[in-house]
């Protein structure tokens, strides 16, 4: 009951920072803050998601390509075939990314560490193999998907309404993985990344808490990618499964903390922030070098993260 | 007539060529102190995996209360009332002490209860922590813990699962003759609960003052069961322990 009332007030905090975030991308009175902003925080439900897998239960992925890639090519595809607005695309994306993560926890989870890791990298391959084969989602070439200049109903120019969605899926993704970090599933999750073994031998059912985690964050990713192709305007393989993705939302729940809901927001809307800067002023480029020399720091200075480091700093005083 | 706890029957265990347990027979009635020794490579750790459900056994049967506990994983074995405690400490290491005890609460006692509130929970630790006596050490992470206090979490977290059969794997190796007299008074307190308590150890002391039975295995066979001094006078355990 007390948590439940403590989850309910987080959600209206959530909620209340999320207007914060939006009044004032507004009052910048520049559509550039949207455009920018909507990338970051599309790195916070990455994040976020690849925390729940990665973070909580031990199991460390480098297919986040593949899950965003299939959110963003279920669009493509329902744009083409049945046209719908973008939040019943975002639920579509997470069903399909969802059952993708579902089937790859059977095939896979009986691998551990650098071997889960090559099989995730491995289904990315695959599936972007096949989308460069399926001529209806544009194959190879591509394909364009043309926005409305305005959302019907809505007073709204388009990249501030992608904004919106992209803001409320991060909210919706922090509520989740709040959530789930402090219930039965969180320490059953905890158990399995400490010892799977005596996980198993404390009554865990490891095999299906591993399952709920790929299915959560494989849906919570596909959530990500689902408004991508309106955004982007042109989506080809290439650039929905970029590797950038896989990259950086390890690099971020790794530099925030990756036993917390905190850490990946902190990481992503650090180094989301700190890479549109440099985008902009140096080149774009120059992000991955950014990600990389930033995670050497801080595997060599803070392993735990910003809130290892705080914890430490904080402890000592 | 006392009940089966556990029954065992012709199990077998191989590893490639190699034969880890070999027919393998055994019953454990409910409320038994059993001894099971053995020298280093015997197989005592492999039948512990097999009767838990670590290891997959090629032959034979483990009937758990007239159960066929074949193709029953680990946890689902921990559900019905087994429990172990591992030859080398793996506690939950992100976790404090109290922690590791939570997630045995959350996911047996809660599984077959319903319903359990978080105070029942906090209630819980600290009983359990009371009675392996490291209740001052509840907030601590397991690295801050002694190798003894490491080893009664190890029991303090079987114990969580409520369980009707505790299989304690060396719980006892490496410690001082106190902290073994320790661990000993625990299991036999734990038994007199009402718990059926199987013991693996090389500390023959601590074997023959906990043990209303003994069972010897020399390479994966069963050479002896019986009251510990028969065994201990048995001519096959003379020579499998001291070479002819």
């Amino acid at each position: 009951m007390n948590s439940a009332i403590r989850s309910g007030t987080f959600v209206l905090a959530c909620s209340a920072v999320a207007a914060i975030v939006f009044v004032g991308a507004w009052t910048a009175g520049n559509d550039y803050v949207f455009f920018a902003g909507y990338t970051v925080l599309q790195f916070v439900v990455l994040a976020t998601a690849w925390n729940i897998l990665g973070g909580y239960t031990g199991y460390v992925n480098f297919g986040t390509a593949a899950f965003f890639a299939l959110g963003a090519y279920s669009t493509v595809f329902f744009h083409k075939f049945y046209p719908m607005p973008v939040p019943v695309l975002v639920i579509i994306g997470a069903v399909v990314s969802g059952l993708v993560g579902l089937g790859m926890g059977y095939l896979t989870l009986r691998l551990r560490g650098a071997f889960f890791a090559i099989a995730t990298l491995a289904l990315a391959v695959v599936l972007q193999t096949l989308v460069v084969n399926w001529n209806y989602v544009g194959g190879a070439r591509g394909a364009y998907v043309i926005r409305p200049a305005a959302v019907e109903g809505l007073s709204l120019p388009y990249i501030q309404y992608l904004f919106l969605i992209m803001l409320a899926l991060a909210a919706t993704a922090i509520v989740t993985a709040r959530i789930v970090e402090r219930s039965k599933l969180g320490f059953g999750f905890a158990a399995i990344r400490d010892d799977e073994l005596a996980a198993e031998a404390s009554g865990v059912p490891t095999l299906k808490l591993k399952l709920i985690a790929t299915t959560l964050s494989g849906a919570l990713m596909g959530m990500a990618g689902a408004p991508f192709p309106y955004y982007i305007g042109y989506l080809q393989p290439s650039s929905a499964f970029a590797l950038e993705y896989a990259v950086n939302s390890i690099a971020m729940p790794m530099i925030g903390g990756t036993t917390s809901w905190v850490g990946p927001l902190l990481g992503a809307l650090l180094l989301g922030t700190l890479q549109q800067i440099t985008t902009v002023t140096i080149s774009s480029a120059v992000n991955l070098l950014i990600v990389g020399l930033l995670l050497v720091g801080f595997v060599i200075i803070a392993p735990n993260g910003l809130i290892g480091l705080w914890q430490r700093l904080f402890r000592k005083q | 007539m006392a009940t089966q706890l556990l029954d065992v029957e012709r199990l077998s265990k191989r590893f490639g060529g190699f034969v880890a347990l070999d027919e393998i027979s055994l019953v454990v009635t409910a409320g038994e102190r059993v001894g099971l020794i053995g020298p280093n490579g015997s197989g005592k750790s492999t039948l512990v995996n097999c009767l838990c459900g670590t290891l997959v056994n090629e032959a034979g049967t483990v009937r758990f209360e007239g159960r066929d506990l074949a193709g029953h994983s680990a946890h689902q074995r921990t559900h019905l009332g087994m429990a172990r405690s591992f030859q080398l400490p793996r506690p939950f290491t992100g976790m404090t002490v109290a922690d590791n005890l939570r997630v045995p609460l959350l996911y047996t006692v809660g599984a077959r209860r319903k319903t359990l509130t978080e105070s029942e929970i906090g209630t819980r630790c600290e009983e359990l922590l009371t009675l392996v006596g490291l209740a001052d050490r509840a907030r601590h992470l397991p690295r801050d813990l002694t190798q003894v206090d490491m080893r009664k979490l190890e029991l303090a977290r079987a114990m969580a699962t409520e369980p009707k059969l505790l299989i304690a794997d060396e719980a006892m190796a490496g410690l001082s003759n106190s902290e073994v007299n320790d661990i000993v008074g625990l299991l036999i307190r734990l038994n007199e609960g009402g718990i059926t308590v199987i013991l693996i150890e090389h500390i023959m002391r601590a074997v023959m003052s906990f043990s209303q039975r003994l069972v010897v295995l020399v390479s994966g066979k069963k050479i002896a069961d019986g009251r510990p001094d028969d065994v201990m006078r048995d001519a096959e355990v003379e020579r499998a322990y001291l070479g002819q």
